[in-house]
């Protein structure tokens, strides 16, 4: 079971319920797979203290000119849609921020004048706590694009009865990268509206993904009718309310697992695991 | 998916005093769209833009009036004529991005034909040309959309990104070439953009030949860890940076850790705003927290606004 935390909005607790909730299911007795695809800004580490076994490189390829060959057609400057290679009269450019690594200069190139080259563009690391399989990307500072880094985290995924997918932000390519091919997605919001507004957005993407979800909601306090009356009307399941306790913030801000210091959420995250573990919940969403 | 970034020497800022503010913040929910509402309403004479195309959140607080919508025309897709694909597979092995399945309709000749998955294709146009059926040709897509807008703080441009649409980054970079021509019409020295999380292509579209970036960040080891990498990515590029730390009554000692590590990588301190259910008030209020009353996190927040006006000038 392929299972992505994502929001829409930032900060609204998809790290701090994917990693406790990881730890919960191994508790259970399964076998479970953290993968932090935030690989723009990954936290999980921070709160699961993972023993790192292995580190490797993610390798983007770029175009690079032989000027030796390069007849100054221009060809691969017309072809290339995304404006990363230029022909400047006496030399071809290439804008590697701007390249997405299609191919297609090297392919259209009548004189083979183009290879692609590696370029390291971030790092995998896989390791583990205990009985939980950890993995994370981390995408080179000033490096644009996450969804390679993404690629490589989840093909170095150990094989576990549940994957729990930490997703970036937003809904752009990062977090579209990190869904396709999930199971299901858990999408963390609190009751505010920024927190309402994205996770509309947010369910939109999934829809257009074709995905089932369900709602953990964070930081409850007072009634914020809004979201409940949105979730009704759209029937989104909400699996779990974690109240709001400035004792999970400051448990946070320490970077201790609140399952391991906070009862409330220990109980809760027990029946999370078990709502998740049972079959009517995917089927149903 | 990389949007297309414009080139350095495209993205400096036009001649004249028009001085530009990007909040960031690497970690998510630190705090920036709150902030950023409250300096809009500080600001006199500011143009706004909301640089967080994916989730933006701004107009929520400031209920811009829409003057001007135009579609944005992000990129192409690829399209399969089914019935002149001849199920050769030429443009799945020449794919990056795994994005033409194997299970588009069949016809007289084929069981089954490719088909464009339209969430994975990134426009490249490898497929259309290489096709030697002829069966593939790009199409342009409507990637979302944006707004000129006015608020009761001035001026506002902001965005829209279709769901699971990429070129999140050149959206951004639209979003800011309007804001610096309604600032050079309308004789604004001052732009404020309220930018993404992240380190990606959306940031670096935000902050490239910025004046300023000021990064919200928390006293959580996520919220350091994040800081660390976004003022990496502003000395990258280049860019001035400040740093204010919300909720710092959270973990104090944490707070003063991230100020020194925050001055040693070079960047200006800027505030402390304490832990406060006052955002959230304001927020379910449609205001910002400086419009809705003189409490302490409204004298933080304007103390923060002092030394960043300082910065900027």
């Amino acid at each position: 079971m392929k299972i992505a935390v994502a929001s829409g909005k930032g900060g609204t607790g998809k790290t701090i319920v994917a990693t406790n909730l990881a730890v919960t299911l191994t508790r259970h007795g399964q076998s479970v797979a953290y993968l932090d695809c935030d690989v723009e800004e990954p936290n999980g580490h921070l709160f699961l203290k993972p023993r790192i076994r292995t580190e490797g490189p993610v390798v983007w390829l770029l175009p690079q000119v032989d000027a030796e060959r390069c007849a100054m057609c221009g060809v691969c400057a017309r072809f290339c849609h995304f404006n990363a290679i230029v022909c400047l009269g006496e030399r071809v450019l290439v804008f590697g921020d701007l390249c997405h690594a299609c191919g297609g200069c090297a392919l259209m190139c009548p004189n083979k004048a183009i290879s692609e080259v590696p370029h390291r563009t971030g790092t995998v690391r896989t390791g583990e706590r205990d009985e939980l399989g950890f993995v994370e990307g981390l995408l080179n500072v000033g490096d644009p694009s996450a969804p390679p880094v993404i690629r490589v985290v989840k093909q170095a995924a150990p094989e576990a009865d549940w994957t729990l997918l930490d997703a970036p932000p937003g809904t752009g390519c990062p977090v579209v990268e990190t869904l396709r091919g999930c199971d299901y997605v858990l999408l963390v919001t609190e009751p505010t509206p920024f927190g309402l507004h994205d996770l509309k957005l947010a369910v939109d993407l999934i829809r257009a993904l074709e995905l089932p979800c369900g709602v953990v909601i964070n930081r409850v306090g007072a009634p914020f009718r809004e979201l409940d009356e949105f979730l009704e009307t759209s029937g989104i399941e909400v699996l779990a309310r974690l109240p709001d306790d400035r004792a999970v913030a400051e448990a946070y801000a320490r970077g201790e697992l609140i399952c391991d210091v906070v009862p409330g959420w220990r109980a809760e995250m027990d029946k999370l695991a078990q709502r998740l573990s049972s079959p009517a919940c995917v089927m149903t969403s | 998916m990389i949007a297309a970034l414009p080139n350095p020497t495209r993205s400096a800022p036009p001649a004249g005093q028009v001085r530009e503010l990007v909040v960031v913040s690497g970690k998510g929910g630190t705090g920036k769209t709150s902030v950023v509402a409250s300096f809009a309403a500080l600001a006199q004479r500011a143009v706004l833009a909301d640089g967080d195309v994916e989730a933006s959140d701004l107009h929520l607080v400031l209920a811009p009036r829409v003057q001007r919508r135009e579609d944005f025309t992000g990129g192409r897709r690829a399209k399969i004529d089914p019935a002149e694909c001849l199920a050769c597979g030429v443009c799945a092995k020449l794919c990056r991005f795994e994005a033409l399945p194997f299970d588009g309709p069949g016809h007289g000749n084929v069981a089954r034909t490719y088909r464009v998955d339209d969430i994975g294709c990134e426009g490249c146009g490898v497929c259309a040309e290489f096709c030697p059926a002829g069966a593939i040709s790009m199409v342009e897509s409507v990637g979302g959309e944006w707004f000129v807008s006015e608020t009761r703080h001035g001026p506002m441009v902001h965005a829209r990104l279709a769901a699971g649409h990429g070129n999140s980054g050149k959206l951004v970079i639209i979003v800011r070439d309007q804001a610096r021509r309604i600032a050079g019409e309308t004789g604004r020295s001052l732009i404020v953009v309220d930018g993404p999380p992240g380190i990606g292509c959306p940031v670096i579209a935000s902050i490239t030949g910025a004046s300023l970036a000021l990064v919200v960040t928390e006293p959580t080891p996520s919220g350091a860890h994040d800081l660390l990498r976004v003022l990496k990515l502003a000395k990258h590029f280049d860019l001035p940076a400040a740093v204010c730390v919300n909720k710092w009554d959270l973990n104090p000692a944490m707070t003063g850790q991230i100020e020194r590590e925050a001055a040693e990588a070079g960047a200006a301190v800027a505030g402390r705003i304490g832990y406060s259910p006052a955002f959230n008030e304001a927020q379910r209020q449609s205001r910002a927290v400086v419009e809705n009353g003189d409490t302490q996190t409204a004298r933080e927040i304007r103390q923060v606004w002092a030394n960043v006006q300082r910065l900027l000038s």
